[in-house]
């Protein structure tokens, strides 16, 4: 029973990967992003342990590229590049939880409302158009103003502000899944609420939660990238966003320093078209209509 | 001369998957007047040639073939000739006409469209003709302000049907027009067809699934499968006593008009129209036939007059036994 | 012959009478509905901007002062300024009625009211986010369509891709990078502000067009990208419908085809998003005014975050918020107008 349900599974994801290999764009977001990820993981290994030194940096201040410095340096006399390398570990980090918080609120609160029905149901819908009318930026603004400076706080502002988006769809596709005859057949043979909505919904949403979650992150990361730039994350920590307020606060902008604000910027570029390729694509595999027209 | 002369018709649909052959060698012709009926079931090509017709297919369908029009050859025709041969010259009633209706435009406007654009007539002249067609279809003048939401079913197809009449064609063609109403509206939505083409001397190509409905209707009946005509001649023949075997199924399968039960699905016929894409071997309908022989999965006949010549059908069991091997195309 | 479904003719005069009036208190039940409902909304944030600023971070005070030495007598002396010694309802209530009036108290900042600073700061974010939306929006719907007409084309690939990539560029990058290039580089535009000191009478409309175009681009980048692909699958969607083939079996050239028939009935989904989006482009201006010292709301409200000036932060929070709720009620109402089947 179990291999049987294994080899659909794999079955399945054969397919998926051969239709999603099919749509070039897709696979070239999904190269960029392994080569970010792996770059991600890697910081440590690809940079020198004084890399973000402020007090004893590898270079002097604001230093145009050179052949140790192949991007120049920031305003401490740290390399661009170990900057670029060390901030897609917090693009990638405050990308992955915000998005995680919110798939996973979206998703709880969207099957239970889309299952259930009734009064709950209607407050949820409530509470999402609620969200829906505040500007979220201006709700995690908000949040960050009052939580204090850090990287959590844009986390949580993120991923607070972004979960009832998921949760609307999701709410919207249990509804079509259980209008399906065999929900209707798995309820008649005694299946509880706990099994319909793990065995059976669950698995039926989830196609839809992928391919809203890789455009999630990528939206996630250019938020992450303004709070830095608005001056509300964590001073200490060397996000892309940070990174070209700093170029900006030095003058940067007057005096043309180019290595200083460009880099961090295309880095922010790479990334969220790097996932928006990638979700689009996987859309395109799970609804056929969509797909040519990519 | 044949008001309508199609010879030799493929069109083939290129999608990503492949080619898609959902026509594949069809030719008949209708005259002046006549009426003739399409059978088959979903997916075997009606639409798809009542499409070509007029060149309405997608940018991926290849045509070849001919099809001969009032003595033009619409598949080389210039973009311009082929406009002024739209709706003015044969023009078209689709099915579900709830879609076929842009839902943001009034009935009237819609109407007037095609006449402002085929003829010279004022602004009152189109008026009064809309409400004219509206009042021959059965309909008060005054709907022309209603939305085609604001209508039922069987008026939006009444209103299809207006318009399809607006510039006076010489051809109808109509794909599956009561497919989408219940019985009672399609028996009268038939007859108000059937009544119109007869009054104004047009000749109609009438789609349907159902075979029935065709013989009520038509002069003429063509049986289609997999993209063929497979069997052709007099409505109450071919309805009466098919000589294809899926010709026999059709007729089995609707022995009463709009029965929507056995829509899908022919009774007494097992298996599902195969995929285009992958036809089996030899005769396409073999695989479902329940009077196959040995070879009819390595032959596959051409459309052959039967005893009397006005009627043909393509089938093992209508070809005289000694022209078997002359008739047939055996596979490379 | 008649169609059972056709309507048997009414008893004119009273049939008609009673279907006017069922169908006026349809239509006030409907607008009724959608008025009631932005109501609702407006309070919800109203309560929020309340709650958010004064309960969670436990004392306001702190929030206000944050990271800057004040003593304990100019803490006292705050707290009754505000009237937070009161019992919460009855502070929420006073709160409530100053909204009302308009009134959102005095900035830390400036020492003025903030409703005068809204006030004359209003009209240069009027006049750049409503010159971008235009513009956006005409430029994203035009090449949306020709995209979605020409689909899979090489022009059509080449927009798509550009689209998705202004889209997933930052703001305030973007807007560094054009001042880098043609301000502070080349010169043809100035750095920043909405107007050149010297200037009087006429001449300030073409010097403030001067100084507006680096913000214009900025924003327009960013936003038509949204427009395009909205516009583009909405199209994609309409041309394959079946009044499409009816239109073109009709005769009509493929530009009537479009312009008459496809264009308005993809153009039904985009507006609601063109009027929702509105409402969030007043605060994505907030970045752009910073970057290019443009004097209007955003800029006002990044000045309030970093002191951070609670009142101001707190007024122009709920100004964005009504802002998008008034979007999304005149999209409502305009809806109904654009198509017939949502006619109550
Ligand atoms: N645009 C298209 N692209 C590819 N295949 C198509 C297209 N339209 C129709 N087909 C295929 O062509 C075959 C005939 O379709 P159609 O003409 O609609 O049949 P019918 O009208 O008899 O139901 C079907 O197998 C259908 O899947
Ligand atoms: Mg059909």
């Amino acid at each position: 029973m179990n291999g049987l349900v294994w080899a659909r599974r794999r079955r399945t994801a054969a397919r998926f990967w051969s239709q999603f290999r099919q749509n070039k764009a897709g696979v070239f977001g999904l190269v960029v992003l392994a080569l970010f990820v792996l770059t991600a993981l890697l910081a440590p290994v690809l940079t020198p342990d004084n890399a973000l030194s402020v007090t004893r940096p590898p270079g002097s201040p604001l230093d145009g590229p050179s052949a140790d410095f192949p991007l120049g340096t920031d305003r401490s006399g740290r390399s661009m590049v170990d900057m670029i390398i060390w901030g897609s570990r917090v693009s990638l980090t405050v990308g992955f939880w915000a998005t995680f918080i919110s798939i996973a609120f979206g998703t709880l609160f969207g099957i239970l409302a889309g299952h259930f029905g009734g009064w709950g149901s209607s407050l949820l819908m409530r509470v999402t158009d609620w969200f829906l009318v505040m500007p979220s930026l201006v709700l995690g603004v908000a949040l960050a103003a009052v939580l204090g400076r850090s990287l959590t706080t844009i986390i949580v502002a993120i991923g607070v502000t972004s979960w009832p988006t998921t949760a609307r769809l999701v709410r919207a596709q249990t509804l079509a899944v259980e209008a399906r005859p065999y929900i209707e057949r798995a309820r008649a043979l005694g299946g509880g609420h706990l099994h319909v909505m793990s065995n059976h919904v669950l698995p039926n949403v989830m196609p839809i939660v992928l391919a809203q979650t890789t455009l999630m992150v990528g939206s996630a990361i250019l938020t992450e990238s303004t709070f830095a730039f608005l001056g509300l994350g964590d001073p200490t920590t060397a996000s892309w966003g940070a990174t070209i307020q700093a170029a900006r606060d030095v003058g940067a902008v007057s005096s043309r320093m180019w290595w200083y604000i460009l880099p961090p910027g295309i880095a922010i570029v790479l990334v969220v078209l790097a996932f928006t390729l990638v979700g689009r694509a996987i859309e395109g595999v799970l609804n056929p209509k969509l797909r040519e027209r990519l | 001369m044949s008001l309508l002369e199609v010879d030799d018709l493929t069109v083939t649909y290129r999608t990503g998957g492949g080619d898609v052959p959902a026509v594949r060698g069809v030719s008949f012709a209708l005259e002046a007047g006549q009426k003739l009926g399409l059978a088959g079931e979903s997916g075997c090509g009606k639409s798809t040639m009542a499409l070509a017709l007029l060149r309405l297919l997608p940018k991926t369908a290849r045509l070849t073939g001919e099809i001969r029009f009032d003595g033009e050859d619409i598949l080389t025709m210039s973009w311009g000739r082929l406009r002024a041969v739209r709706w003015a010259g044969a023009s078209i009633v689709f099915q579900g006409a709830m879609h076929s209706l842009n839902a943001v435009q009034r009935i009237g406007a819609q109407i007037a469209e095609p006449i402002r654009l085929h003829s010279k007539a004022t602004e009152a002249e189109i008026r009064r003709k809309t409400g004219e067609l509206l009042e021959h279809v059965g309909l008060p003048a005054r709907r022309a302000d209603a939305y085609p939401h604001e209508l039922s079913g069987g008026q939006r197809q009444r209103v299809m049907i207006a318009m399809a009449l607006a510039c006076d064609p010489k051809l109808i063609v109509a794909d599956e027009p009561t497919t989408a109403l219940d019985v009672m509206i399609q028996a009268q939505i038939l007859t108000l067809i059937e009544s119109l083409v007869a009054e104004q001397d047009i000749s109609l190509l009438m789609i349907s699934h159902d075979l029935s409905v065709l013989a009520d209707t038509c002069d003429r009946l063509a049986v289609m499968y997999a993209g063929r005509i497979v069997e052709e001649g007099p409505a109450a023949a071919v309805f009466g006593a098919a000589r294809h075997p899926y010709g026999q199924a059709l007729a089995a399968a609707f022995p009463r008009i709009g029965d929507p039960a056995s829509r899908r699905r022919p009774q007494g016929l097992a298996g599902d129209p195969p995929d285009p894409a992958e036809l089996p071997t030899g005769c396409a309908f073999h695989p479902r036939c329940p009077a196959r022989l040995d070879h009819c999965d390595r032959v596959d006949p051409a459309l052959w007059p039967t005893a009397d010549d006005d009627r043909r059908a393509a089938c093992v069991h209508v070809l005289p036994d000694e022209g078997l091997s002359l008739l047939t195309k055996e596979p490379a | 012959m008649a169609d059972s479904a056709l309507p048997t003719a009414p008893v004119p005069q009273l049939a008609q009478s009673v279907r006017d009036r069922s169908g006026v208190r349809r239509r006030l039940r409907y607008y009724g509905e959608k008025l009631g409902g932005s109501l609702v909304s407006l309070f919800a944030v109203i309560l929020t901007s309340f709650f958010l600023f004064r309960i969670i971070p436990g004392d306001p005070v702190r929030t206000m002062t944050h990271g800057r030495p004040v003593s304990i007598e100019q803490q006292e002396q705050l707290r009754r300024e505000f009237g937070l010694d009161k019992p919460l309802a009855e502070q929420f209530w006073s709160y409530l009625t100053g909204v009302l009036r308009l009134d959102f108290g005095d900035s830390f900042q400036f020492n003025r009211p903030v409703t005068d600073l809204i006030g004359e700061r209003l009209w240069p974010t009027v006049l750049l986010v409503g010159t971008s939306v235009v513009i956006s929006a005409a430029l994203g719907l035009w090449l949306g369509v020709r995209g979605a007409w020409n689909h899979g084309s090489l022009s059509d690939r080449v927009n798509t891709g550009v689209a998705l990539t202004l889209w997933s560029v930052p703001s305030f990058w973007l807007g560094l990078i054009l001042i880098v290039i043609f301000a502070s580089g080349a010169g043809w535009f100035p750095t920043s502000g909405m107007e050149s000191t010297a200037v009087e009478g006429w001449e300030r409309i073409p010097d403030v067009a001067h100084h507006m175009v680096l913000p214009l681009v900025t924003l327009v980048a960013v936003v038509y990208a949204q427009y395009l692909m909205i516009m583009r699958s909405s199209l994609l969607d309409e041309m394959g419908s079946d009044y499409i083939v009816t239109a073109r079996a009709k005769g009509l050239r493929d530009l009537i085809v479009r312009r008459r028939h496809a264009v308005p009935n993809a153009l039904l989904p985009t507006v609601t998003l063109i009027f929702v989006n509105l409402g969030f482009v007043v605060f994505g201006a907030v970045l752009v005014e910073t970057i290019f010292s443009w004097p209007g709301l955003g800029q006002l409200f990044y000045s309030g975050l970093s002191v951070p000036d609670l009142p101001l932060v707190q007024g122009l929070f709920i100004l964005f918020s009504a802002a998008v709720i008034l979007m999304n009620l005149l999209a409502d109402l305009l809806y109904p107008i654009l198509d017939p089947r949502v006619r109550p």
